[in-house]
């Protein structure tokens, strides 16, 4: 008995988690011209809008740019210090972790501000670079965390018998470590990419007038109303950060069995 | 220098970039605003530095930023309770459950990558007056006009724990998953009923995870500036809406410093205590 009522249970927290998403996909193809209910009808045309928005458009552009360059940083970064973490004996590990894992544990909103502050004090005005510092501060310690857990599993033992063998330190990394650690590495960057995408809180704060990212576009095209627009590009950004990495997995997988099998 | 040295030195250079990072856009703004809070503002041209407890005497003394401050707390006190009493079944479902656990885990950790301001908004299309709710409810009859549900502090909470679940979810999921389930067999083979040994046994070892989900579901609340912004009515600002006036609208940049450090220091009160009995560990694998 009482494990059927947490199944009943568990199903309607997924029903809490995805009816609003469903609702935003099903009302982006709505032919009503208010875009609510009750729906008169299936239509593509607000992705027709959504594709003629300029400003859409540009918001797009400026939040991959962003989120690639990033996700860049981000990745090097925090593999570097993954490795020192993970591979050798340093004194005051635990100050170290805690140091790099800190932006996690800042509020967002108090980093934005004290980042705006400092480098306005250096003459760094919002720009581009801003947005770009900020947002690798606070990616970086996902990065760090995601990294570390895939190095921990990687054997010493095989960099080891690479170095035994006569290979410096750098041929081992980049031909044992490196190569093992590219899911880690990319699972890191996809992370970080991510996470610079979605944000919106410190960007508000760092963005210079003029520039739009695309959540800070959602966000001022909602102060008029809610619009059909909306939900399509609410709908184009689930298929992105859901739809593609599924693919992913699911080309990875299928290779996978076919020359396993 | 000796192999030794260079051994030595090799995890500090991989360390470099990454410390000088945190160093130079963390750890030195911080402290920047420590010393920003005690200067004055201008009436024009640029703020006098200087050690004024103006901004501070303001922040801690005056009624409107108390009374926000405490309901902020209290708003993401609720909404993490929500989350525990939503995600806890879930999580030990999806730890129990004999049947793919990885798939489930992932099922609901998909809106997590979804954008969070879509995820905010859809709420309005489910509960705005020309929503998914009241066109049901006027479409069975049980009202004629439709019901203004949205803007005030329940649907503030209701985005919050939307947003936040995923959190609580991970977290319980982990420790639930690390439990041995031979405990609970050892338990009932000892006469306990199922529920006596969960909440003996289980609920106890998996109290770690959900302190760590709580703590990141509270933190995160508390920091939160858009859901109030688009879900809550006027009187529903939480504190990042005051930092946020004060320092993009008013152009306050010091009473906006002391108000920032305010909610760092009550929030880091909690993560102090927080790593004083759990560690740091913790939290560490929830996030990875």
């Amino acid at each position: 008995m009482g494990w059927r009522l947490i199944r009943t249970y568990t199903i309607l927290v997924y029903l809490f988690m995805f009816l609003p998403i469903a609702v935003v996909v099903l009302l982006s193809f709505n032919a009503n011209q208010f875009g609510s209910f009750p729906m008169t009808g299936l239509s593509t045309r607000w992705f027709e809008v959504l594709w003629n928005n300029g400003a859409i458009m540009r918001a797009f552009r400026t939040s991959i740019v962003l989120g690639l360059m990033t996700a860049v940083i981000s990745t090097v970064l925090g593999v570097l210090a993954s490795l020192a973490l993970v591979r050798y004996k340093i004194p005051g590990r635990n100050l170290i972790t805690t140091l790099l894992i800190a932006p996690i544990l800042v509020p967002e909103v108090v980093l934005a501000v004290a980042l705006l502050l400092f480098l306005n004090f250096l003459d760094i005005g919002k720009s581009f670079t801003l947005l770009l510092a900020g947002h690798v501060i606070f990616t970086l310690p996902f990065v760090i965390l995601v990294v570390q857990a895939r190095l921990v599993s990687i054997k010493r033992d095989v960099e080891e018998a690479a170095l035994s063998l006569g290979a410096s330190p750098m041929q081992t990394f980049f031909a044992i470590t490196l190569p093992l650690l590219m899911p880690a590495v990319a699972a890191g960057g996809l992370f970080a990419f991510t996470i610079s995408f979605d944000d919106i809180t410190g960007t508000l704060f760092w963005k210079p007038g003029g520039i739009e990212t695309v959540p800070t576009q959602i966000f001022s095209m909602l102060r008029n109303s809610i619009s059909p627009e909306i939900n399509a590009l609410g709908t184009v950004m689930i298929v992105l950060t859901v739809g593609l990495p599924l693919i992913g997995a699911a080309i990875a997988r299928s290779l996978a069995t076919r020359s396993g099998g | 220098m000796s192999i030794e040295q260079r051994e030595a030195r090799q995890p500090w250079i991989l360390l470099t970039p990454a410390l000088t990072a945190i160093g130079l856009l963390l750890i030195v703004p911080l402290v920047f605003i420590v010393v920003y809070s005690f200067w004055l503002k201008s009436a024009a041209g640029a703020d006098t530095p200087g050690f004024f407890l103006d901004n501070w005497q303001e922040t801690l003394t005056d009624p409107f930023y108390r009374d926000i401050l405490l309901n902020t707390l209290k708003i993401a006190a609720i909404t993490t309770v929500a989350c525990a009493l939503l995600g806890y079944p879930a999580a030990y479902f999806i730890a129990r459950s004999r049947g793919n656990k990885m798939v489930l885990l992932v099922l609901l950790m998909l809106p997590f990558w979804i954008s969070y301001i879509i995820r905010t908004m859809s709420w309005i299309n489910i509960l705005g007056v020309s929503g998914a709710l009241n066109s049901a409810l006027i479409w069975l009859g049980l009202i004629n006009e439709p019901i203004q549900m949205l803007y005030n502090e329940t649907t503030v909470i209701l985005g919050l724990t939307h947003f936040l679940l995923p959190f609580m979810v991970l977290n319980v999921f982990v420790s639930l998953d690390g439990i041995d389930t031979n405990l609970e067999d050892a338990a009932s083979s000892l006469g306990a009923t199922r529920w006596q040994g969960f909440l003996q046994v289980t609920l106890p070892l998996s109290l770690p995870g959900l302190a760590a989900g709580g703590l990141l579901c509270f933190v995160l609340a508390a920091g939160t500036y858009i859901t109030p912004v688009i879900l809550g009515g006027p009187r529903d600002a939480m504190f990042a809406n005051l930092v946020y006036e004060a320092i993009i609208r008013q152009l306050n940049w010091p009473l906006g410093s002391a108000l920032s450090l305010l909610l760092l220091a009550v929030l880091g009160v909690l993560v102090l205590i927080y790593n004083r009995y759990l560690g740091m560990a913790q939290l560490a694998k929830g996030l990875g």
